[in-house]
């Protein structure tokens, strides 16, 4: 299955999908240190969202968000790509600046219907389409 | 569509105030064309909470502007850093990380950034105009100039609040226009009692509601008594910037653009309507305790996010006049609050009683809680919402009346009258 989304930062990548089944804020919600869910009320507390294709459905809370995604991006601990169902300044900034600092980027995208997209392995391409499978 | 610059705006690009202003305009540019601006907007004034210390990439970040010579072209607070500047020792960091989290609050004063190091800088002294296009950062501030002072910010990440200061510009785009800040949502909460509507700790719980429930959209809330008081605003904006992504809120008949529902709503229909009954007022509430029902202990109490108020402390050292606190009790704030209280005279007697006060920083930001991860009673929404994932404390929320309370009896006291 091929998904199109728009690209808020543009780039390749490839790796499985983690879906966040709840809202969450970077900032209070992921360890920088580690790259894993560290809200302990959220539903994918603990897992590790470093080298996923991490599908958020709706972006939650801290401005500081911004901060965290640039520290795991520094740390190489950030996920492969990004999925937002609504475009997100705080996020995809973090990566704007990683770029600027010479860190390296990873591909944003906003996507309509993250819903519809199956577990698998997912792939990212510079052009915005997403593909499963 | 297309990003349009000015001349002045292109010349930024290309260097005409130098190298730093150039990448502040890129990362501005960049930020406008993602989120599908067509233009900038100039701004009057910024807040910064770039210069609270997650790792080691922002503090390189605010030194590359500094060494670039970058330099701040409006006025610009500073939100709170790592540190209690006035107090050390007060926070436990290894001397790395202090001295990183030093660095950092030392670039952004470099950059012409003034050292407030509060959330709350609209209770010290930096209250932009009805109507004023500002870039700001961090959410509680964000909120609050948006509903309670009618400013234009959208909700900027760290690192783009900088970089409006440093270009005096702003994507032109969400909350900065007309549409986008009329009410798509109304929360009725008329059909509460009036006595609740008037209790200090009814603010944050309608917060967390508001967040959940409204996710990013601009929601008109019914309900709010015409003489509520800022500091109430100032925790609901707070508890719905933690809980939702909530960069605007009106309360009919109090905040500035919405005198009437019509107005909040800009003559069109509301997308829903939600009433708030007692049911999902008592649900919200207790989501902001995660200690352990049943059991009644309490190992620490906070207070002040957003930062603590003068007319907070006042209502503080008023209940906890002639009171020995059992536990550890913070109250956050600003330094220019600190200066108001001593001068008032309130310092000692809160001291007396037990009260710590931080400035610059808080609890939820930096290791000031005791070291033993127990239960932390709040009256403060947001950090009800925080401390669980920030400093491994349970939490208890309760009124600021609890919390003196349950300070004195070295457990949790609360009045659930109240809420009944």
């Amino acid at each position: 299955m091929v998904l199109k989304g728009r690209i808020l930062v543009a780039g390749s990548a490839e790796g499985p999908l983690l879906r966040l089944t709840a809202p969450l804020s970077f900032w209070g919600g992921i360890d920088p240190k580690t790259g894993r869910v560290s809200d302990p009320r959220h539903p994918q507390h603990g897992l590790s969202i470093a080298g996923t294709v991490l599908a958020l459905p709706e972006p939650r809370g801290s401005s500081s968000s911004s901060a965290v995604m640039l520290e795991l991006i520094a740390r190489g601990l950030a996920p492969a790509a990004l999925l937002l169902g609504e475009a997100d300044a705080i996020l995809a900034l973090g990566i704007v600046v990683a770029g600027e600092m010479g860190y390296g980027t990873l591909p944003a995208l906003e996507v309509a219907e993250l819903e519809r997209l199956p577990e698998g392995r997912v792939r990212v391409s510079t052009e915005g389409s997403i593909e499963v499978g | 569509m297309t990003l349009a610059l000015t001349a002045a705006e292109r010349a930024l690009l290309e260097g005409s105030r130098g190298p730093a202003a150039a990448m502040a305009m890129r990362i501005v540019a960049e930020a406008a064309r993602l989120m599908g601006a067509e233009s900038l907007v100039e701004v009057e004034s910024a807040h910064i909470d770039g210069c609270l210390y997650h790792g080691d990439s922002g503090v390189h970040f605010a030194e590359r502007l500094v060494e670039l010579g970058g330099r701040v072209a409006v006025p610009a607070t500073l939100n709170v850093g790592a540190l209690d500047l006035l107090h050390p020792g007060r926070v436990r960091f290894d001397p790395e990380t202090s001295r990183m989290a030093r660095r950092l609050m030392a670039a952004s004063e470099a950059l012409g950034c003034k050292p407030t190091w509060t959330c709350a800088p609209y209770q010290a002294g930096h209250r932009p105009r009805l109507g004023a296009h500002v870039a700001w950062g961090e959410s509680n501030a964000v909120a609050f100039v948006n509903s309670v002072l009618g400013a234009r910010t959208n909700r900027l990440g760290d690192f783009l609040d900088l970089c409006c200061a440093i270009t005096a510009r702003a994507p032109r785009y969400g909350l900065h226009l007309d549409e986008r800040r009329r009410a798509r949502l109304v929360i009725d909460a008329r059909g509460l009692s009036e006595n609740l509507r008037r209790l200090d700790a009814f603010y944050p719980v309608l917060g967390s509601f508001l967040g959940a429930e409204a996710g990013s959209d601009v929601a008109a809330i019914l309900g709010v008594p015409a003489d509520t008081d800022e500091d109430r605003l100032k925790a609901l904006g707070a508890a719905a910037a933690s809980t939702g992504a909530v960069g605007l809120f009106h309360a009919v008949g109090v905040t500035p653009e919405a005198p009437d529902l019509a107005t909040a709503l800009g003559g069109a229909e509301p997308e829903r309507r939600v009433a708030l009954t007692p049911a999902l007022l008592r649900h919200a509430r207790d989501r902001l305790s995660t200690a352990a029902a049943g059991s009644d202990g309490i190992d620490a109490v906070a207070v002040g996010s957003p930062h603590f108020s003068g007319a907070e402390f006042r209502a503080l050292a008023e209940l906890a006049r002639g009171q020995r606190f059992r536990v550890p009790f913070y109250a956050c704030t600003g330094r220019g609050v600190l200066t108001e209280i001593e001068r008032a005279g309130l310092l000692g007697p809160l001291k007396e009683a037990g009260v710590e006060v931080i400035v610059d920083t808080c609890v939820v930001v930096a290791p000031i809680l005791p070291p033993e991860a127990g239960v932390l009673m709040t009256n403060s929404g947001k950090f009800a919402f925080y401390a669980p994932a920030n400093t491994g404390f349970a939490t208890v929320y309760g009124s600021l009346r609890d919390c003196v309370a349950s300070a004195v009896a070295g457990r949790v006291v609360r009045d659930e009258l109240l809420w009944s």
